[in-house]
């Protein structure tokens, strides 16, 4: 309980320390890049609960994260002006999930709020998640990554296809999420420090969710479907729902990663949806260690915000490519696990005897 | 005595196999029963039926006054009926506690939402978990591994776990899978006066058994499988003079069955 409160703390505190070093430092243009970080992050815990805890993988998950963000983009840009006498539109109207504003060239633009853009497409994600999920989970192993990269090639196609959906050059011109009033996900310059810390205070908020889900009976029974599937059938715990329950909220997770980052980007685009997406964050939960979500979170932090800023030029897609097949050959249990710590603590207590002995 | 567990007319084939042919017994509560007949018997076959691992062709189980016949796995568990298996399965990179504490599930509630949340009632409910969980390794002199990893301990530790998991369950009925299989015979002995001690706790005990003195030892009634048929189903002493079950197990002439 209490170390858990430390860990948070402690990331909080990093969060926190990154913000101020761009400040002193005059680089204030980085956050920009972790900002994005953040929400890339947002997915990338919730895909280390899925493949780390309760051991399935998905290569969709770029395809929850793209529905998501797409879904949002559509209905915060589609102009609904033009059929504002119909009733339809007439009663989302009076139910407040509408606004008007004014397009890029002053005309009238009636489109959905982002709030309720936002829930909508969440909500239509953990749809899709449930009724893909019910079917998939009951494939393993290497079926499980055919069936879900299967899905994950069929989202990129549909995005890349759909003219109403920008086909290939997505869709631009999306609005800023003000989720409270005063506080607005966009991609303002001058709201760049608050939309940074409200970026990853969602990710520590959901980082909590699950490190508290881990510690709870749930957290327990998804490990033990991971180590021994039949054992824990016997032992009481519904297997298949679980493991649907928790492919729902990890496909959850990136849709509002897919929401929040097409809001503060002002755009989302077909490579988001494409199946290297899907390879990448795969390979970030891998390098983190699989089974911890404070592993896979730093290296998202690290390797999200390099590429971000180009750090791979041209070879982006390839340096994930790498990455994964080194992690698989040298270190399958990532590079951040908790045998680091405990080799460090021996050689610690080694030097200590030593001493004690002279 | 009640009957807690009765099966009738059970059938089960697999292709060409017929594993388990139109087998009917009961359980009483509060015994202790066993299980044998030579490899192939249909033991396991009849094991996984009843705990709903596989689905029967034909034929009921009515366990606790309810049919539990095709229910899937932790349907089954969950109306009070917990199993070792015969080759071990311990859940791997979890403590000893851990892989006990599994075995409340059925016991607890906290679902997802309030496991996310950290609701107040979990918190409680996490202590009795836990609480229990200790009481079992108390009970099976397991304390001193609580925070060991459970796959890393000896094989007869492994077995202890196991079954601390199932009793963790506080199951009506436990069914254990050739407990004693790889066991030296003063541990068999050890595990016949666990099994014994846990039947004086109130749980009614099914056990699938290779080693007779174990289960002439320990059984109430003892039944007898050969190529999926029942064969005999009676008390010890009867069955070893029972001249099919000598037939069975010695092969006597061919021509004598």
């Amino acid at each position: 309980m209490s170390a858990k409160f430390i860990q948070i703390f402690g990331f909080a505190v990093t969060i926190v320390a990154i913000q101020v070093f761009t400040q002193l430092t005059d680089s204030s243009f980085h956050l920009t890049q972790f900002t994005m970080t953040a929400y890339y992050s947002l997915l990338v815990i919730g895909l280390c609960m899925l493949i780390g805890y309760a051991g399935q993988i998905s290569l969709g998950h770029a395809g929850f994260f793209a529905i998501g963000g797409y879904m949002s983009a559509f209905l915060t840009t589609h102009n609904l002006a033009a059929m504002k006498g119909t009733p339809f539109i007439a009663l989302l109207s009076k139910l407040g999930l509408l606004v008007e504003r004014k397009d890029l060239y002053g005309g009238e633009l009636l489109a959905f709020h982002p709030w309720s853009a936002c829930i909508l497409s969440v909500c239509t994600v953990l749809v899709i998640a449930y009724v893909i999920g019910g079917p998939v989970l009951k494939l393993k192993g290497h079926y499980l990554a055919m069936a879900t990269l299967g899905f994950g090639i069929i989202i990129y196609r549909i995005v890349l296809g759909t003219s109403s959906l920008g086909a290939a050059d997505g869709i631009s011109g999306v609005p800023g999420f003000s989720i409270f009033p005063g506080v607005m996900i966009g991609g303002s310059g001058s709201g760049r420090i608050l939309n940074y810390y409200v970026a990853w205070g969602i990710v520590i908020a959901g980082m909590t969710f699950l490190l508290n889900l881990i510690g709870s009976r749930v957290g327990r029974a998804l490990s033990a479907i991971h180590g021994a599937e039949d054992a824990a059938e016997a032992m009481g715990i519904p297997t298949a729902n679980y493991k649907l329950r928790v492919f729902v909220l990890s496909a959850g997770f990136a849709a509002v990663a897919g929401v929040l980052l097409t809001h503060y980007n002002g755009s989302i685009g077909p490579s988001e949806a494409s199946v290297m997406k899907s390879v990448r964050y795969v390979a970030i939960v891998a390098i983190g260690g699989m089974t911890s979500l404070w592993g896979a979170i730093s290296m998202s932090l690290i390797l999200n915000y390099f590429s971000l800023r180009g750090s791979f030029g041209t070879y982006d897609d390839a340096v994930f490519g790498v990455i994964l097949i080194l992690i698989m050959l040298f270190a399958p249990d990532g590079l951040i696990r908790k045998q680091v710590l405990g080799d460090l603590k021996s050689y610690l207590k080694r030097i200590r005897s030593k001493a004690v002995a002279s | 005595m009640t009957t807690l567990l009765t099966v009738e007319k059970l059938s089960k084939r697999f292709g060409g196999l017929q594993a388990v042919n139109e087998v009917s017994f009961s359980v009483e509560a509060g015994s202790i029963k066993a299980l044998i007949g030579p490899n192939g018997a249909g033991k396991t076959t009849l094991f996984n039926l009843i705990s709903g691992v596989i689905a029967p062709d034909s034929g009921v189980i009515n366990f606790c006054g309810s049919q539990v016949q095709g229910l899937r796995p932790h349907q089954v568990a969950s109306k009070g009926m917990a199993r070792t298996f015969q080759h071990i399965r311990l859940f791997p990179k979890m403590s000893v506690l851990e892989n006990i504490m599994i075995g409340r599930h059925i016991h607890s509630r906290a679902g997802f939402v309030a496991g996310m949340l950290s609701i107040p009632y979990t918190w409680s409910e996490e202590k009795q978990i836990r609480e229990k969980a200790h009481e079992i390794m108390a009970f099976l002199d397991l304390e001193s591994l609580a925070h060991v990893e459970a796959t890393s301990l000896s094989y007869g530790q492994q077995r202890n776990v196991e079954l601390g998991r199932a009793l963790a369950c506080e199951p009506k009925l436990l069914l254990l899978d050739e407990p004693a299989a790889g066991l030296n015979m003063s541990e068999t002995t050890e595990l016949g006066a666990l099994i014994s001690r846990i039947r004086n706790t109130g749980i009614t005990v099914l056990i699938v058994e290779h080693d007779m003195g174990l289960v002439m030892d320990i059984s109430d009634e003892i039944l007898v499988l050969s190529y999926g048929k029942k064969i005999a189903d009676d008390k010890p002493l009867a069955i070893q003079s029972n001249s099919e079950v000598i037939n069975v197990y010695l092969g006597e002439d061919e021509d004598d069955a």
